[in-house]
């Protein structure tokens, strides 16, 4: 078993690939009363499109999401009360890359990782459950539909990208999923489940190499076959439109910014980019920046206001996010702090503060086993390992931030989503 | 493993320190404990707002970010809480630990002092707060009061605990009410800050990397400032053991598509104090505590009655207060359901998987608080309230030796003190 030091975070990592290509990372935490697992699928909601032993396979828009809803369903009843009687809280989530599946608890640890690892392993679906999970999604789908703050991001991928699946919301629609059967699932769980293309990470009092031997004793030995996925071809720079508007039940109009990115291929080269457009972010428009503090003090945003960088395999953006009666002015002060920063450079007094300050907060994160495993998972699928970010985060200088300030932050990347009151009539 | 202590900087001046290196950041709080009271409870709750928007060294927001900043990113958030009738006042803060800084810096020191100033040098004007400060955290204390209604679950339960505590002081929102925030100018917010400074009982946490020595020579000079006073109030809560002869009710009507129904219960005197506490968390728990619980296994799964149904255990007031969401005619049905399962519980009917499986859960919410600092220092803080000692570890003890017996017995002395009914117009 492979023993990884982050001193600098005060971090242990054990790494184990199963006989069966399963990755297994255990950070032990002998202090600590509880143990969290997370067992997760390189499978998330823009996997769509994909080839499997020679075959091209177009699925609905959903079926991750789909999937993950049907899987606690066992032969012999449900997985999440077995946990629950255990004294466990179970749960899990599809993002646009991931289907991840955990559960915490202080006691029979073991015998909870089991029941995950063998919920997740073995499918049960009949036409009966899987038809009665339709109306249920069908009510989430029309729940978050109707959320403004939802609509105005999943109008700013499609102002932002041509044709990449981020482009489609992971639960997909209701009509999307009505094709859905129990065959469409199974299919994708043979593609998507199998050992070689999922983690196990766990963090607790725990013993590394007897979590890998109960990996070993309920999941099956061999590997399987991978599927390959398709995003089609390669977005280009600009975005695909700069404004997009939709008229919802909203008390101020609400908007999201969004700058995209060159993506960079798997490996440590995007754990940096990360880092950098973090920072970059954070000298441009973060809470202690000038530019924050004016359009504060201008009303033109209020403490909702919030900004990321974000990347799924082929597409990476800044957003920025809030509330605003003119949206259009953030918009274009942005754009002139971004010039600004062009011509004068970032004050190295705010880049240093900045950096201490995003440092700090990241290690803090870490008091979260949560925050640890689904991380792990995460960099691990994106081809480097969650804590190197503490080294590699020094290295990063001013220009870096500057430099990805000037290529993205420009008139033609940019995308505007707005959501307005609807008209009185 | 962590060590704990506790001890007094300067009368009434409590520091309670967690020594471990299980967490990447350090927690500190210092909390005002005062007695709840109509007359001051919004003016309490407004002055960390109004602390925190800016320092005599750091006069706004910006100046105050970037300090923090330079602390690797801290936070230092305005807190109000609710401990049985003492009303809990002041800030939680996040700092990196020492252990992780790039440069070898101490974090502590510098962020005791910054939480302090926070906490004791405002930004003044004419010798009271600044108007403009006040004003805009007046405006969004009474949008926080005001927005109380939106989430209607919540908004039964304090709707019941205001009927039900009418004439105590729990009945006084943690927030105060919008009559008595929007009369409050800087200068009556100063004067009640300072009387808040001189005569509550100060709780003051720390968690973290550091030994307790060094915490406490941090904060003794960092809070040297405060002033000095041997008689800082004790907090206080009145217990009333029975309910009246016949529950009150009460029916509100609003513009609703689901009915809320919520049922308050004396406790017939068993509080945090008593012996039997461990018995009451169990029967609490077992009757709606967890998802394993009779209302929620049996009112809501089983008979379909109620949207949810749970019910929670006020351990310093003695009450237990049930909380559902029914359709508007099923509230007759739905009442005598969750009365029928709180008899069940009196009756000793208690599966041995109800009765472990709830000890399980219970166990373990409480083991694993001590994985986290923010549940560990509310923890602390509803101990400093209730002016007791007792450990986790041994709360988990007492739990893991309570019989069936005893939980019939906790549910007995259960009461029926007030029923509040939440319906649509027109029903």
């Amino acid at each position: 078993m492979e023993k990884l030091e982050f001193a600098r975070v005060g971090e242990t990592m054990y790494h184990e690939k199963l006989e069966n290509g399963l990755n297994v990372f255990v950070f032990p935490k002998p202090d600590f009363q509880k143990g969290y697992a997370f067992f997760a699928t390189n499978y998330g909601g823009m996997d769509m499109r994909f080839c499997l032993g020679g075959e091209w396979h177009d699925t609905p828009a959903g079926v991750a999401h789909y999937l993950e809803h049907k899987m606690f369903d066992t032969e012999e009843g449900n997985a999440l009360q077995d946990l629950a009687a255990n004294g466990a809280s179970p749960n899990a989530f599809t993002s646009n890359d991931i289907t991840g599946y955990y559960f915490d608890s202080t006691e029979k640890f073991e015998e909870n990782l089991r029941i995950l690892l063998s919920f997740v392993s073995v499918p049960w679906f009949t036409q009966e459950s899987v038809d009665k999970e339709r109306g249920i999604i069908g009510q989430e789908i029309g729940m978050i539909e109707d959320d403004p703050h939802w609509k105005c991001y999943m109008n700013l991928m499609k102002a932002l990208f041509q044709h990449h699946p981020i482009r489609v919301s992971v639960a997909g629609s209701v009509e999307s999923i009505a094709e859905i059967t129990p065959e469409t699932l199974y299919a994708c769980h043979k593609a998507f489940y199998d050992p070689a293309n999922m983690v196990l990470c766990v963090a607790g009092p725990v013993d590394p190499e007897h979590i890998c031997d109960v990996a070993r004793e309920i999941l099956p030995k061999e590997a399987g076959p991978i599927a390959v996925k398709d995003y089609g071809e390669k977005e280009g720079p600009r975005a695909a439109q700069s404004y997009i508007e939709e008229r919802m039940e909203v008390s101020a109009p609400i908007f999201q910014l969004g700058w995209k990115g060159d993506a960079q291929i798997n490996g440590e080269d995007r754990l940096r980019q990360e880092l950098v457009g973090g920072l970059a972010l954070e000298v441009l428009l973060g809470n202690s920046s000038p530019l924050y503090a004016r359009l504060y003090r201008e009303g033109l945003i209020n403490q909702e206001f919030g900004y990321s960088y974000e990347s799924s395999f082929g597409c990476a953006f800044l957003a920025a996010d809030g509330e605003s009666k003119a949206p259009e002015a953030v918009c274009a002060a942005v754009a002139a702090e971004a010039a600004r920063i062009g011509r004068e450079g970032v004050d190295p007094a705010l880049w240093e503060r900045v950096k201490k300050g995003v440092y700090g907060n990241r290690v803090r994160g870490l008091n979260s086993f949560e925050n640890l495993c689904v991380g792990q998972a995460q960099a691990f699928f994106a081809g480097y390992d969650f804590l190197r970010f503490a080294d590699i985060f020094d290295a990063i200088t001013k220009e870096e931030a500057e430099e990805l300030i000037a290529n993205w932050v420009t008139g033609e990347r940019t995308a505007l989503s707005v959501v307005r009151a609807k008209e009185e009539t | 493993m962590s060590q704990m202590t506790r001890r007094e900087l300067f009368p009434g001046v409590w520091l309670r320190a967690v020594h471990t290196n299980k967490f990447k950041s350090s927690y500190l709080s210092i909390t005002l404990l005062t007695p709840l009271d109509r007359e001051t409870a919004g003016a309490n709750a407004l002055i960390p707002e109004v602390l925190r928007r800016g320092t005599a060294v750091h006069p706004n927001m910006e100046s105050l970010s970037a300090a923090l900043d330079e602390l690797y990113g801290g936070a230092i958030e305005p807190v109000v809480r609710k401990k049985g009738e003492t009303q809990c006042v002041g800030f939680v803060a996040s700092f990196l630990d020492d252990a992780y800084v790039l440069k070898g810096e101490k974090i502590l020191e510098p962020a005791a002092d910054l939480l302090c100033e926070v906490l004791l040098k405002p930004c003044t004007q004419d010798g009271h707060f600044s108007p403009d400060y006040t004003a805009s955290e007046k405006a969004n204390l009474i949008d926080r009061i005001r927005a109380q209604i939106n989430d209607k679950r919540t908004y039964a339960v304090q709707r019941l605990t205001q009927e039900m505590c009418r004439y105590e002081a729990y009945g006084v929102d943690k927030l105060g009410d919008e009559k008595s925030v929007s009369v409050i100018t800087p200068a009556s917010l100063w004067q009640r800050y300072q009387e808040l400074l001189r005569e509550a009982q100060v709780e003051v946490y720390y968690c973290g990397s550091a030994d307790p020595d060094r915490v406490a020579g941090a904060l003794n000079r960092a809070l040297s400032g405060l002033p000095v006073n041997e008689n800082r109030v004790d907090p206080d809560c009145e217990v009333r053991v029975t309910a009246g002869p016949e529950p009150i009710v009460v029916e509100e009507a609003m513009d609703v598509s689901q009915g809320k129904l919520a049922l308050g219960f004396r406790t017939g005197g068993q509080t945090c104090w008593e012996e039997d506490y461990p018995a009451l968390t169990m029967c609490n728990a077992i009757f709606g505590g967890t998802t394993l619980s009779k209302l929620f296994m049996n009112v809501r799964e089983k008979l379909s009655l109620c949207y949810y149904a749970s019910s929670m255990m006020e351990k310093m007031k003695g009450l237990v207060l049930v909380s559902s969401g029914i359709e508007f005619d099923k509230y007759q049905t739905a009442k005598d359901e969750i009365l029928a399962q709180l008899e069940a519980i009196r009756r000793g009917d208690i599966e041995d998987w109800e009765m472990e499986g709830t000890r399980r859960t219970l166990i373990g919410g409480h083991l694993s608080t001590l994985d986290d600092q923010g549940r560990q220092e509310e923890f602390w803080l509803g101990q400093a309230a209730a002016g007791l000692d007792t450990t986790i570890e041994e709360l988990v003890d007492q739990f893991e030796n309570v019989t069936r017996e005893q939980v019939a017995e906790a549910a007995k002395k259960l009461e029926l003190d007030t029923v509040y009914f939440l319906k649509g117009k027109g029903v």
